[in-house]
């Protein structure tokens, strides 16, 4: 298989399945994700929709059970659990002097398509823009190929021409991969561009509307 | 040649020091002036006890009594390793790591001088063991403690950076594994500055000590030679043990980062 090439991987429908997870406030959440979908996840903010997604990366203690590819999460060490449902969150940090010393063999079309070059590669990561960073967080957690994607507000920082390049970039990375993805977004429109089904989390429950 | 004793009018002497200096800290609004005190007071008392216990400990050889005055030593060790961290371990684990840490490398490596180094007989005799041990715990809390609080203060400031590692599927200790090299040279670097300057900028407490007693300084400076490699020794193997039970304590075992495992002290 080849490193380089953007979108592999040998199984082609992935499918994501929370049953019951009790995670502080919120409560008997049940969602399930299958290939190339794309839920929406609303709701008033301090709700805990980052929270459900945290959770959902295992980085929050909680009950309650995770599948993916019907696998339980307990089975899954945690480091190949969290590269399997990547997680994009709203602020992203960067801890060594470069950008690229973050990054492995980044293709350069995901580079060009989020409208970078290579040269990004040399830039110092402390003086990234938010909207900077955040697209290239993107890159650097597509590297991991997830399965699953989740996806804390990824245009929040981001103007018009920016978040169309990024919402293609997942829509098409789902698409080719199977991947299943949970989106958190306020934007009515840009929910009902992306999303199959929608949800709203509100006073720890996850409704579907 | 027998050192000079001296009497209480010399100390009193050198208590007015501490006078002077609690009353330049009125005048000067420091807000020092009673903790001065205190530790005046402090060192007094806990020096002439700890002669009157020693005088009865040097009397009878009895390894019991040995073992519980190195005991008392270790826990109060422990506990001011705890007092110095900002942000100690909850629970148990709050006086355990340090003490652990500091019981392994401290006994371990003065056994070791007793026994196989200096070769004492027997190895438990007291006028060795004690003040030995004694330097080891005094150094290895040192180097334990400034370890420990920079691994709890940067991982807190820093969990961000550590749960985006973790998030792009690194595993706990590569995750915080900058932040504890970090820490582990911020502990070492006392003692290693301690030996770059001995003997040009300092002379050393316990080398002082045996010169003023009459003892050839080249004896001397062979036992403070011994005493710097064994308290390196020893705060380095405290350090790098403490900072790795600490910083496996930081995460659980699902490898999340626990913050919620660490306290506050507000002093």
């Amino acid at each position: 298989m080849n490193a380089h090439a953007p979108y592999n991987d040998h199984l082609k429908a992935h499918r994501l399945a929370v049953i019951d997870l009790n995670c502080r406030h919120l409560r008997q959440i049940r969602l399930t994700a299958d290939a190339s979908e794309c839920l929406a996840i609303s709701g008033p903010s301090g709700t805990g929709k980052t929270l459900l997604l945290r959770a959902i990366c295992d980085l929050e203690p909680h009950d309650g059970q995770m599948f993916l590819d019907g696998v339980d999460s307990s089975c899954i060490e945690p480091p190949v659990w969290r590269r399997s449902v990547g997680m994009l969150p709203a602020e992203n940090f960067w801890w060594n002097e470069r950008v690229g010393d973050h990054l492995n063999t980044v293709p350069d079309d995901w580079l060009n398509r989020l409208g970078f070059n290579r040269d990004v590669l040399d830039w110092s990561a402390s003086r990234l823009s938010s909207g900077e960073r955040q697209r290239l967080a993107l890159i650097r957690l597509m590297e991991n190929h997830p399965k699953v994607l989740l996806l804390d507000e990824p245009t929040a920082n981001l103007d018009s021409t920016n978040r169309d390049r990024v919402e293609g970039m997942i829509r098409d990375y789902i698409a080719a991969c199977g991947a299943a993805a949970l989106w958190v977004s306020h934007d009515a429109d840009q929910i009902n561009r992306l999303s199959s089904r929608r949800f709203e989390l509100k006073d720890g429950s996850l409704l579907e509307v | 040649m027998s050192i000079i004793s001296l009497s209480v009018t010399d100390l009193c002497l050198a208590a007015s020091l501490i006078g002077l200096l609690a009353l330049l800290s009125l005048r000067m609004k420091l807000k020092l002036a009673g903790q001065i005190l205190i530790a005046g007071l402090r060192t007094s008392v806990q020096l002439t006890l700890i002669g009157l216990v020693l005088k009865i400990l040097f009397e009878e050889v009895r390894p019991l009594w040995l073992l519980a005055m190195g005991v008392v030593m270790l826990l109060v060790a422990g506990r001011e390793v705890m007092r110095r961290q900002q942000r100690p371990f909850t629970g148990w684990w709050g006086f355990g790591v340090g003490t652990v840490s500091m019981c392994i490398s401290s006994f371990s490596i003065t056994i070791l001088a007793l026994v196989v180094i200096i070769g004492v007989d027997p190895w438990y005799s007291p006028q060795y063991a004690i003040p030995l041990l004694g330097m080891m715990l005094g150094n290895t809390m040192t180097g334990v403690a400034l370890g420990l609080d920079r691994l709890t203060e940067t991982s807190w400031q820093q969990r961000h950076v550590i749960e985006a590692r973790l998030i792009l599927g690194q595993d706990w200790s590569q995750a915080i594994g900058d932040i504890r090299r970090q820490s582990v040279r911020s502990g070492l670097i006392p003692i290693i500055n301690a030996m770059t300057v001995a003997g040009l900028v300092s002379l050393p407490g316990m080398m002082t000590g045996q010169i003023l007693a009459g003892n050839p300084p080249q004896e001397a400076v062979k036992y403070q030679i011994l005493i710097m490699f064994l308290i390196a020794g020893g705060t380095g193997l405290g350090t790098i043990s403490a900072i790795w039970m600490g910083s496996s304590r930081l995460f659980d075992s699902r490898q999340r980062l626990r913050l919620d495992r660490l306290g506050t002290q507000t002093r």
